[in-house]
């Protein structure tokens, strides 16, 4: 769709790359904006009153604005910046659930999740002594709502589209009926697969928490979003104390910044922050429909293309509309990671692993999977080299 | 690039993949030990049997021995690397003693091998190898 945007495909000819689950590539427009940023006006935010820290910060502020509309935040102040979707599970697992919940209580999380949202809350069951329920999915991947589990349970932390199985989770529907029979529930999603690949409306969803990477949608390494809704974050503790997170600090007692900077303890990625606000304004350039449309249409031809193949075994639901961009699989009697080395030795770049899902392959009873998966700069013609390629590994294995 | 391909999955590898030697349990053995490797969800585990090896015949004064293997196995699942890895190293180990074994270090299982491997592919080929180091200092 705009590979000639992506710099790294003129620079590496060859390259198929099928691992942007893992990260997405970065367009000139986004690299153009961190290095304008180092040479042009390079200075710490919220402190200098000079020209470049002033427009430094104003940059930063506008990032928020913008990361703000585009998930549709009812207001800035809801978005922290954090590292990545790991760091802002912790944050909502230490400073929201941690203080509020006693031990015996229930929380409940899903078995396809990353390990950013499952090992958290698992160590935090552990820590507190709290009963630690999670959701199964079905054959085809999709998950089965139990009634007991949300009933009991003081938080739902859920996945909007699994890393592995690609499944789109009816999150808005599934926020609903857990709201239905449980009105205190707080419900976290993680949204690191489906913000970069389709148009998320948190207000609509009615999330608690939404935690996402910048990494994987075109922006810089190092950056990513805590959206939690006001009252929620008001009510939270500091998770890192330090510079630029307080309002007054006394020898022996301190008071702190209201949201979002409470939570935003020390310099920040301030070139990461600015590269996320540049990459949200090219996906909406591109549109996120258009996105999403484009992706649909190579993971439907990857899918016709692959089951094709003899000995595959294809995880995840195998409907295009069901699932975003993302296809594990296995081939009898390979092991993935000789797929993906020789697969890799001709520059198609797939994964091969658990994909830190280990839950999630223990319930499938396997011990690692192949994983390809797409961006906007990736086109039918990249599906066609891969299975050419899965060939040619199979009559390496004679498999 | 297809020069790395055809080294690290060259026939010897290959063929050690499909048909590895020593693959199996030992009945008895003296020591035996299991890791996994949790990049791959590799996991293999090595059986050593040890005995007496004489050094010299009727020596005098009194024969000075050592301890070498008699018999090695393995068993478990893996990708072609450390499969390949482990059936080799076990057929090399075969009859060395321990003092030959602890000092087979890790360029030694790499040159065995015979083949280049990337970073993240070095946890693979030196599995069987951190498993037999396992065993010796074990026993």
């Amino acid at each position: 769709m705009k590979k000639k945007d992506f710099p790294i495909f003129q620079n590496n000819k060859d390259l198929v790359y099928l691992d942007s689950a893992a990260t997405s590539q970065k367009p000139q427009v986004v690299l153009d904006a961190m290095m304008d940023y180092y040479k042009n006006y390079n200075a710490n935010v919220r402190r200098g009153l000079y020209p470049i820290a002033e427009k430094a910060t104003a940059k930063v502020e506008e990032a928020r604005d913008k990361v703000s509309e585009f998930i549709n935040a009812e207001d800035p102040s809801e978005i922290i910046f954090v590292r990545n979707a790991t760091e802002a599970i912790n944050i909502v697992v230490e400073s929201y659930t941690y203080p509020s919940i006693k031990e015996g209580e229930e929380i409940a999380t899903t078995i396809m999740e990353h390990h950013s949202n499952f090992v958290p809350w698992q160590q935090l069951a552990i820590k507190k002594f709290l009963k630690f329920g999670y959701l199964d999915f079905d054959h085809n991947g999709n998950l089965f709502f139990v009634d007991e589990l949300i009933k009991k349970a003081k938080s739902l932390a859920i996945t909007h589209v699994s890393n592995v199985l690609g499944t789109i989770n009816p999150i808005k529907e599934i926020i609903r009926n857990a709201r239905k029979i449980n009105k205190d529930i707080v419900i976290l999603v993680d949204g690191a697969q489906s913000v970069p690949h389709m148009k998320v409306d948190v207000q609509d969803l009615d999330c608690d928490f939404f935690v996402f990477s910048g990494h994987k949608m075109m922006a810089s390494t190092g950056i990513g979003v805590l959206y939690g809704k006001k009252k929620l974050l008001s009510r939270m503790e500091p998770f890192l104390y330090g510079g630029q997170m307080i309002q007054e600090v006394a020898i022996d007692r301190s008071t702190f910044a209201d949201i979002p900077y409470r939570f935003e303890a020390g310099t920040l990625d301030i070139a990461g922050i600015i590269s996320l606000g540049v990459a949200v304004d090219y996906l909406e350039k591109l549109g996120m429909e258009a996105i999403r449309n484009h992706e649909k249409k190579l993971t439907r031809y990857c899918l016709d293309q692959m089951e094709k193949i003899e000995g595959i075994t294809l995880y995840g639901p195998k409907n295009a509309e069901e699932k975003g961009g993302i296809i594990a699989f296995n081939i009898e009697r390979i092991h993935p990671h000789d797929i993906a080395q020789v697969l890799g030795d001709r520059n198609i770049c797939i994964r091969a692993g658990h994909h830190c899902a280990m839950p999630l392959h223990t319930r499938l009873g396997v011990s690692a999977t192949c994983r390809v998966s797409f961006g906007i700069y990736n086109e039918t013609e990249d599906v066609d080299i891969l299975v050419k390629g899965i060939q040619k590994v199979k009559k390496i294995f004679k498999a | 690039m297809k020069r790395t391909m055809n080294s690290a999955y060259r026939d010897e590898i290959l063929e050690h993949y499909r048909e590895p030697l020593n693959y199996g349990k030992l009945l008895s053995c003296t020591v035996s030990s299991k890791q996994t490797n949790p990049f791959c969800g590799d996991e293999i585990e090595i059986y050593v049997k040890f005995d007496k090896n004489f050094l010299g015949v009727l020596a005098n004064p009194p024969p000075r021995w050592t301890w070498a293997i008699q018999e090695i196995a393995f068993t478990g699942k893996g990708c072609a690397i450390s499969i390949a890895g482990a059936s080799m190293l076990t057929e090399y180990a075969k009859g060395k003693t321990k003092k030959e074994l602890t000092k087979f270090s890790q360029e030694d299982m790499l040159r065995l091998l015979g083949i280049e491997v990337s970073e993240t592919r070095k946890k693979c080929a030196l599995l069987g190898w951190s498993i037999l180091q396992d065993c010796l200092s074990n026993n």
